[in-house]
């Protein structure tokens, strides 16, 4: 399994994107939409870390401003040795190959106009020097990987239904061959019985190729089956990274406890445990409660917990937990 | 719940073909279930199944052309509503029969507030006079657990989060305390700490309502955790149908069993592979003249492949009350499926 030496592949230390607003006439900047706002995390080589939490708690912020998608506000990013928010065009360019994403929505994210082939073959074109031939081999090596028929090759991502327009995702993603992928909500827009394919897909590729994995979700289930490790997001900020089954079997953040117990489990007998119902909604993130972001809803709420935003703190080996209930290790 | 009770609605061999010049779409193919009041009868099927449209023909919701309900009928308290006149179904609708949509934000007029679009059905169809409907709108969002709910009648609905947006979906849907409540989809929408809160509240409604309710959607866990009977659809046909607890505990249809396997758990083992349903839905471009599983099956034989099989009862009670599946492994005596 994973080594405790080894240096992790992927360092996040205090990562902030901030979205301006900007209002009035003047279009004066009159505050900041803080959508991920100190985030801190490592993932180590050959693990999959979950990243889970509600719409508009972060998450595939997160996603896209480590692979600088977006232009980072604060913070460090180090994936393989370099920082990433420091690299000049040219050499982030350069690193491009070793870190790519799978999207969410195939649907948009492949170009109606070219054909397999061309999608999965871009990223050779861009970054590679390969002749014709080698390119086509490349690419029919790539379809093969992914289950993908070769004969499809020069048909256009409409004749594809999703299950494999996300398979041709991940072809493009894996062209360069890349050490470490973020997986943007893949499976959201598939349906139940096409997900299990698609995550089977992308394990027997972790295990063949040696991949890291981000694995941005809101299916909790799934991420169980996924992960490696789980952190929970909420509001911008992580509550809880826990090894996964430490996390499933006994969540230390209130938020993390009450996340589980809302997912309905496929199981009428009633053996669920009681459910905790959260009351009122999500905060907006432009405009964050004091101290700590969950203290509205929160059902444990404390005094203190309106005044002094929790650190994340060290709540037991390898648990990390933003808490003033937990004490730490 | 009173099971001996007379059928709400009940819905024989209903058929829906979409008639467009690429072709022919038999969306719902000889689709029956019964409603008893009180009930509620849990929908799934992936998206294609005709989960949607089978309740959006019950009541005249679907643009025609290019839909075509064909076949079958529709009783509701012993009149067929596939027979009636425009006028007389627009009586029905909102009034004997309320519908909840997915998506909380495209069903809500954006330029009317919330309490005229709450109004709007009491007025039309219980001939309440403004004044009334105010009061009974108010009554009706706090029902729903919209706190401060005589200002909040002045809102519009972007002022509204998606779970409030729901709840306001459902006062409307209720309004005209409906026999049948039809939610297509209501919390797919939803955050699941919101989603939770949406189920609670239907729970509450139902033990101060009564109403029978079809709850249509994609997520075994929701209806598992809600439903008192399932009916599990696939391309366009009922595969199987019976009470909640009976048919997780013993589903009998390859593809439930195989749809409740591929979903990972939240709790005990992990399974290292996820048991994936190879291959796609199927188009249904034609009547079927096959089990339209038995592509993806992992047991289909010679006869899946050159006989749709009919649904047939797998204890003794009448097709629609007990548990029955649609599926030749209990053509031949019931045992057999033991093999499967």
């Amino acid at each position: 399994m994973l080594d405790a030496t080894m240096a992790p592949l992927v360092e996040v230390k205090n990562l902030k994107m901030y979205f301006p607003i900007h209002s009035g006439l003047l279009r004066r900047h009159t505050g900041d939409v803080k959508a991920v706002d100190d985030v801190s995390f490592h993932i180590m080589p050959g693990e999959t870390l979950g990243l889970v939490g509600e719409s508009g708690c972060g998450k595939s912020t997160v996603g896209r401003a480590i692979l600088r998608l977006y232009e980072p506000t604060a913070g460090s990013v180090r994936i393989d040795g370099d920082e990433i928010p420091a690299l000049a065009p040219h050499a982030l360019r350069k690193k491009r190959p070793t870190m790519q994403m799978v999207f969410q929505d195939p649907q948009a994210s492949l170009n109606p106009r070219m054909t397999v082939a061309d999608i999965i073959g871009e990223p050779l074109e861009e970054h590679t020097t390969l002749s014709r031939d080698q390119k086509l081999a490349r690419i029919y090596e790539l379809m093969d990987q992914v289950g993908l028929n070769r004969a499809f090759a020069n048909r256009y991502p409409y004749a594809f239904s999703g299950g494999q327009r996300q398979r041709i995702g991940i072809a493009r993603a894996l062209a360069l061959n890349p050490k470490f992928i973020v997986c943007d909500e893949p499976i959201a827009a598939l349906d139940v019985s096409i997900q299990a394919q698609v995550v089977n897909l992308l394990e027997d590729l972790q295990d063949r190729l040696g991949l890291t994995y981000l694995f941005i979700s809101h299916d909790l289930s799934m991420v169980r089956h996924i992960a490696d490790r789980v952190a929970v997001m909420y509001l911008g900020q992580i509550a809880e990274i826990s090894p996964r089954d430490a996390l499933y079997a006994q969540p230390l953040h209130p938020y993390a406890e009450a996340l589980l117990s809302a997912v309905p489990e496929a199981d009428p007998s009633g053996a669920q445990k009681q459910r905790i119902i959260l009351k009122g909604d999500v905060p907006s993130p432009a405009n964050p409660p004091k101290g700590c972001n969950f203290c509205t809803r929160c059902p444990r709420v404390m005094p203190v917990c309106r005044e002094v935003e929790p650190k994340l703190i060290e709540a037991a080996p390898g648990r990390q937990v933003a808490c003033h209930l937990i004490n730490p290790l | 719940m009173p099971d001996r009770a007379k059928p709400v609605l009940e819905v024989r061999g209903l058929k829906t073909v979409f008639r467009t010049r690429g072709g022919h779409v038999h969306a719902v193919n000889d689709v029956s279930f019964t409603l008893r009041p009180g009930e509620l009868l849990g929908v799934v099927g992936e998206s294609g199944s005709g989960k949607s449209v089978t309740m959006m023909s019950l009541i005249g919701l679907l643009p025609s052309p290019p839909a075509d309900v064909c076949g079958g009928e529709v009783l509701l308290g012993g009149v067929d509503l596939l027979k009636a006149s425009p006028e007389e179904l627009r009586r029905v609708r909102g009034a004997r029969i309320g519908f909840v949509f997915q998506d909380p934000m495209t069903s809500l007029n954006p330029v009317f507030t919330v309490g005229n679009q709450i109004m709007e059905p009491l007025m039309h169809h219980m001939g309440l006079s403004k004044a009334q409907a105010v009061e009974r709108a108010v009554e009706l969002l706090e029902l729903v657990g919209i706190p401060d709910a005589r200002k909040r009648l002045k809102a519009y609905p972007h002022q509204f989060s998606g779970g409030m947006r729901q709840r306001v979906m459902i006062a409307i849907a209720l309004a005209c305390d409906p026999e049948v409540l039809i939610a297509d989809e209501p919390t797919t929408a939803l955050d699941v700490t919101i989603q939770a809160q949406i189920l609670e509240l239907v729970k509450e409604l139902r033990q101060k309502l009564g109403m029978a309710i079809i709850w249509i959607t994609h997520d075994l866990g929701v209806i598992a955790g809600i439903a008192d009977r399932i009916m599990v659809m696939y391309g366009g046909q009922v595969a199987e149908q019976g009470p909640v607890r009976e048919v997780f505990a013993q589903p009998q249809h390859p593809y439930t069993r195989a749809l409740l396997r591929t979903i990972p758990k939240l709790h005990g083992p992990r399974s290292a592979k996820l048991e994936a349903i190879e291959g796609q839905p199927p188009i249904l471009t034609a009547p079927p003249a096959a089990c339209p599983f038995a592509p993806r099956c992992a047991h289909a034989f010679d006869r899946c492949r050159a006989e749709n099989p009919a649904r047939r009862s797998i204890d003794a009670r009448t097709l629609g009350e007990g548990h029955d599946v649609a599926c030749h492994w209990h053509a031949p005596a019931p045992q057999e499926a033991a093999h499967a």
